[in-house]
């Protein structure tokens, strides 16, 4: 009962921390500074690991799916496999994942020292809600780079395939093909899917990292046990909301 | 450079008042029925043992714990409404100084300025350096808090809130973790501030030196209740044996205190 009670008061937080950062949403403009900061971090500096993980992601993917489909004929659809593979479902909830590991728990780990240090406190009593310039760039730097990033890993993941099929002795399909299978069977909607998929698991993970953060309470300790729980919640989160996500987009 | 401790900051004041204050936490009473009077530009000091409640009294000033009864009003604004800040300039100086450790100590002090947007960059350096300058600080502007020593955070802190012009001035254990002359460096820059800018300040302390040197009043918390109320004279002649042990422990190494502490958690 009492842990129900602590998920159920954790959500409402969440959602509370959201509403409240919204509000500050007309402050944006002169936090541009921090914004950008945060583009950098979350952006910027994921970008290297995003690019490498996707592209053997994309590289494994056509590697197992012609190790299959070789057997009955059906390796010139490799193409549409992985693109579609990568744009619908790989590519948004990698980022995402990827999103958590490197920025959420960095989140988390900066807020909660904030919290713990009572700098927090110390913001409050300036009159300065840290709704508004701890979460709110944080926020908006997400919603800007997951797409750019889930876009990234799309097209390593893609290339990755197409090197694969062109190398592998017992697939042996050519690039112009590849892709032309992927072009035949893939719309504009699968990409602008994924990439609502995205921004709806950055937006989460975001929030559920800088809320953990800010409800840290206690000692230093707390610190590490906050950023193991924002990380676990988050990656809970982010496949429960796939399966909603990817319901809703159906 | 200009000589910017020529002008003082001179602003409203308010008084406070406690009344029959309240707070738990689950089912341990930490304030109980502490009433008391800070009355506007005094130098109140409120001491008392280690875990009595001081800390958890000045939060409750500074609006950052909501109180389980009872009401705290900053002049006739209720401490616990998030409005008062709007209405009531408050500046706590926390134990640790809480400085904004990825900024330099002349950003934490322009952090308030800028997010209030009071005045334009250079209007903010003037008000920056005044503070520092008041403060013996100029030389550490460029510094992150993690370069500057325990006194020099301490008083990084207290020029961050010289620089909100505040209304009421809360510092919790300013002197803590100081070394003696540090200690009496930092109750003259109390008393100081005070004279700088009439604003009512709330000291919450250990250091009897620093109470009995600036206080107006001062107050002795024990066991989440006031002891007494006073003018430190008062507390000087004590009949109290609490209190006059509290000021003047002797070290009794035949009886010693903490054997007895222990006999208490049985």
């Amino acid at each position: 009962m009492k842990q129900l009670h602590a998920i159920l008061e954790g959500i409402g937080n969440t959602v509370l921390l959201a509403v409240r950062s919204g509000r500050y949403l007309n402050t944006l403009p002169r936090q541009f500074p921090r914004f950008i900061d945060q583009c950098y971090q979350i952006g910027y500096s994921t970008m290297p690991i995003v690019t490498i993980l996707s592209f053997f992601i994309g590289s494994v993917l056509a590697l197992q799916s012609g190790y299959s489909m070789s057997n009955f004929g059906a390796k010139q659809f490799i193409g549409s496999l992985v693109g579609l593979s990568m744009a619908r479902e790989l590519g948004p909830v990698m980022v995402a994942i990827l999103v958590t590991g490197r920025v959420g728990s960095a989140i988390t780990a900066e807020l909660a020292s904030m919290k713990v240090y009572q700098e927090v406190d110390a913001l409050v009593t300036m009159n300065i809600p840290p709704e508004r310039i701890l979460v709110l760039p944080r926020l908006a730097a997400v919603l800007v780079m997951m797409p750019v990033l889930t876009t990234v890993a799309n097209l390593c993941g893609w290339y990755g395939g197409a090197l694969i099929c062109k190398y592998t002795g017992f697939i042996s399909v050519e690039p112009d093909s590849y892709f032309a299978t992927l072009k035949r069977f893939m719309e504009m909607k699968d990409i602008w899917d994924g990439l609502i998929k995205a921004e709806v698991f950055g937006f989460a993970v975001v929030l559920v990292c800088c809320n953990t953060g800010l409800s840290t309470r206690g000692g230093p300790r707390e610190i590490g046990a906050a950023v193991t729980r924002a990380v676990v919640i988050s990656l809970i989160l982010i496949l429960v909301l796939d399966y909603f996500v990817t319901k809703a987009l159906l | 450079m200009a000589d910017y401790s020529a002008t003082p900051f001179v602003g409203k004041t308010f008084g406070v008042t406690l009344d029959k204050l309240n707070k738990s936490f689950d089912r341990l009473a930490v304030l109980k029925n502490v009433s008391l009077e800070v009355r506007p530009g005094e130098i109140f000091v409120i001491m008392g043992p280690s875990g009595s409640g001081k800390s958890v009294l000045l939060k409750h000033v500074a609006g950052l714990e909501q109180p389980t009864s009872g009401r705290v009003l900053i002049g006739d604004h209720d401490a616990s409404d998030p409005k008062t800040r709007e209405r009531v300039h408050l500046a706590l100086v926390f134990q640790a100084g809480a400085l904004f450790n990825s900024l330099t100590a002349y950003d934490n002090l322009a952090l308030y300025p800028r997010e209030h947007r009071l005045c334009n960059e250079a209007g903010i350096r003037e008000r920056v350096m005044r503070a520092l300058q008041i403060l013996s600080l100029e030389k550490a502007a460029d510094k992150f808090p993690g370069e500057l020593s325990g006194g020099m955070r301490k008083r990084v802190a207290i020029a961050r809130a010289l620089v909100m012009e505040p209304e009421l001035l809360l510092y919790d254990e300013p002197t803590s973790e100081l070394d003696p002359v540090m200690s009496a460096t930092i109750a003259e820059i109390i008393a100081t501030m005070r004279d700088h800018t009439a604003v009512t300040s709330i000291v919450v302390s250990h250091d009897r030196d620093l109470a009995l040197g600036i206080a107006d009043r001062m107050a002795v918390l024990m066991d989440g209740r006031i002891r007494a109320i006073g003018k430190p004279a008062e507390f000087r002649q004590t009949t109290d044996p609490a209190i006059a042990n509290f000021l003047n422990p002797t070290i009794d190494l035949k009886h010693p205190r903490f054997r007895q502490l222990e006999n208490d958690y049985e």
